[in-house]
């Protein structure tokens, strides 16, 4: 107490000394076995308690015994842990065929003393109760089961059959008690699994007795399609997701599908890929989508959202990247033909192996047997692309949470794997554009609207981004033609009512065309006065040149006549002095300066 | 008589003879008890005509799994056809009998 002092003094106001805490250590946990099952290890922190037994119930047909059955196999296969199942209900050989379609080889591992399968076989009818009886026949037949191969694993399914098969449940109730006591002890990790019973977990009140982890499986059907659901109600001495988790079974087993185990940690690439589309290249920075990102285009009907998601697989092909096409509404032959039409052949790349198309309704199965499927597609094909065409072929009824709740998980996979996703959404035209049936705007990174444009008695296709993270993008809405070599964007002529489309753009065209070849026109016809001018000008200065030339000669002349009178008339006044002996001639100068 | 062929098979002499197994484990009360019972009960209504094993399945646990035991103590009457199984420490001597299909003139 005394060394916790300097604390009190910091905070006197509170009682410090009991609640002063040692800096945080790693707290201890509770021991647990790993179930090896996808995403249940995740939902409890590891594991079913180690060494306790463990409730799983649920109604007929849920998958109680298959997710018993996959926790012993996985024990045995993968953590060393052999286990011991108890059937009340199917023969061994039964068993064994059954989960062989899972993958699991049981007589392999009972072969090897990994698995002991146990079949009690109990008909009421052969039985007749003659006084006191207990179950120890049981343990004895489990015990020996268990000391045989060393088992740590332990699976009694379904114990409550005993209720039907033996008289006197006060009896088996008690040794029921004492079972699930006796394992404990025995420090197996078992699991007992439980027919739901009305209003209770299990018919015969089980959950009283198993109590320290109780797993509640459920199957329900809703709109048509059905879907398994996991939930734990119970886990003492351990947090766990409480929620339910949907799961399925598929031909590798059971796998739950925890969305909070995915956290965002991602790393974002910098890396960007071509759209397809050049023009549309240039919206987006110049660039095309980042690499792993996610991509939406959405619009109404007949808007070419498919053709925008093909130009996109295209290119990635041309790249060499690996594409997966999930087609909810079209065959993969239907896709190909209507993509031809537009100039995009996907044949080769699907026969080069870069394509795969999975069409398959939406409706074949529930969200998370679709969600599983793609995963494990994906999984399996290692796409650099995924494309899913459409979206909201999902919603049906009300489903719109777990449809998000699903479409949340499988772009977190996508992202986490690098996958670039590109999905298409077909808004309803009735409601904003700017919103999606299925609520996943704000998932998405690149947004592209294409959308009708209805002006002048014509629809026109145009495109606008509505959003893309990361870059610097149009904000132009651009009006585009599907042609024979794909889509391709128009330019952009703006109107009084906004950007020009259709037949209004090609009259804007024509107009523009027309003006421009008036203006080119007059220029031509300026140019030619012009020229006219400057030979005319040209032809003046001729002129007058050739009449200076002649009034130029005139003079000159004139001047060469005045001249030459003058001489004449000093050679005359000079001729006319000699002729009268004068010497005026030498002195001649001076007689001019008098 | 016509074409039920049990009928017809060797008579009383074999369907007559009981063979009958009774399961224990160790020297519990409901063993002993049982015990006791199944022999005062064979004594007095099969005398000459049965066999009785008494097995105690802590010394061979393996057999409980190849005789589909689960309760104890578990008497099986192996003959005459069909099986039958009787769980409980044989107290109810009615019980017991109407469970191995004696009749008690017989």
């Amino acid at each position: 107490m005394t060394k916790l002092k300097p604390a009190s003094t910091s905070k006197p106001t509170s009682k410090p000394a009991p609640k002063a805490k040692p800096p945080p250590k790693p707290r201890p946990q509770l021991p647990k076995a790993p179930t090896g099952i996808q995403g249940l290890d995740e939902i409890t922190g590891g594991g079913l308690p180690k060494g306790r037994p463990t409730l799983v119930c649920g109604g007929a047909g849920c998958g109680k015994t298959l997710l018993a059955m996959e926790f012993l196999v996985r024990g045995a296969t993968q953590f060393n842990e052999p286990g011991v199942f108890m059937a009340f209900e199917e023969a061994a050989k039964d068993l064994t065929q059954n989960v062989a379609s899972l993958g699991f080889d049981l007589k392999d591992l009972v072969a090897r003393k990994k698995m002991v399968l146990d079949y009690v076989y109990i008909e009421r009818s052969e039985v007749e109760e003659s006084g006191e009886y207990d179950l120890e026949g049981l343990f004895i037949r489990l015990g020996h089961a268990i000391d045989s191969i060393g088992a740590k694993r332990v699976v009694l399914d379904t114990i409550e059959s005993l209720f039907s098969g033996l008289p006197n449940p006060l009896i088996l109730r008690a040794e029921l008690r004492r079972l699930f006591r006796w394992l404990k002890d025995k420090g197996v990790t078992a699991i007992i699994t439980g027919e739901r019973g009305e209003g209770t977990l299990t018919r015969q009140g089980l959950e009283e007795y198993v109590s320290d982890c109780v797993i509640v499986l459920d199957h329900r059907v809703s709109e048509q399609t059905s879907s398994r659901r996991l939930r734990v109600v119970k886990y003492r001495g351990s947090t766990h997701g409480t929620n339910e988790y949907p799961f399925v079974i598929d031909e590798d087993g059971i796998s739950v599908l925890p969305v909070t185990s995915l956290v965002l940690q991602h790393t974002a690439s910098s890396e960007r890929v071509s759209t397809g589309i050049q023009r549309l290249d240039a919206m987006l920075g110049g660039a095309g989508y980042y690499r792993g990102s996610s991509v939406l285009v959405s619009g109404t009907a007949g808007t070419g959202k498919s053709s925008f998601a093909a130009h996109f697989a295209e290119a990635a092909c041309r790249r060499g990247e690996r594409v997966l096409y999930f087609s909810f509404e079209e065959s993969p032959s239907q896709i190909m033909r209507n993509m031809r039409s537009i100039g995009i052949d996907f044949e080769p790349w699907v026969k080069k192996g870069l394509l795969q198309f999975h069409a398959n309704r939406s409706s074949f199965a529930g969200l998370e047997t679709h969600l599983a499927m793609k995963h494990k597609v994906i999984n399996a094909f290692k796409p650099q692309v995924v494309i899913l065409d459409p979206l909201n072929s999902f919603v049906m009824g009300g489903n719109e949470i777990e449809v998000k709740a699903m479409l949340i998980r499988l772009l977190d996979f996508l992202k986490s794997e690098q996958i670039t996703g590109l999905f298409t959404s077909l808004s309803s035209s009735g409601g904003t554009l700017e919103q999606t049936d299925v609520a996943i705007s704000s998932l998405i990174d690149t947004w592209l609207l294409v959308r009708s444009i209805e002006i002048g008695g014509e629809r026109n296709r145009g495109l606008s981004i509505l959003k893309s993270r990361g870059m610097a993008h149009s904000n132009q809405i651009r009006e585009f033609l599907l042609t024979d070599h794909g889509v391709k964007l128009c330019d952009v002529y703006v109107g009084p009512g906004g950007a020009l489309t259709g037949a209004a753009r090609l009259a804007q065209e024509a107009n523009e065309q027309a003006e421009k070849l008036t203006r080119q026109q007059e220029v031509e016809r300026r140019q030619l006065e012009l020229e006219r001018k400057r030979k005319v000008l040209e032809a003046q200065i001729a002129a007058l040149r050739t009449e200076f030339k002649a009034q130029e000669a005139d003079i000159l002349k004139i001047i060469n006549q005045e001249q030459a009178r003058d001489a004449l008339l000093e050679q005359e006044r000079v001729d006319m002095g000699l002729s009268r002996k004068e010497d005026a001639t030498a002195k001649n100068p001076k007689r001019g300066a008098k | 008589m016509k074409t039920n062929p049990i009928r017809h098979a060797p008579p009383e002499a074999i369907s007559d003879h009981y063979i009958l197994t009774l399961y224990v484990a160790g020297q519990t009360s409901k063993s002993v008890n049982a015990i006791a019972n199944i022999k005062k009960i064979c004594e007095e209504n099969l005398q000459g005509r049965y066999d009785l094993n008494v097995i105690d399945l802590y010394q061979q646990p393996q057999l409980a799994q190849g005789e589909q035991i689960i309760a104890l103590p578990t008497l099986i009457r192996q003959l005459p056809p069909p099986l039958r199984r009787i769980i409980g420490d044989m107290s109810n001597t009615e019980r017991v009998l109407v469970g191995l299909d004696i009749r008690k003139n017989a």
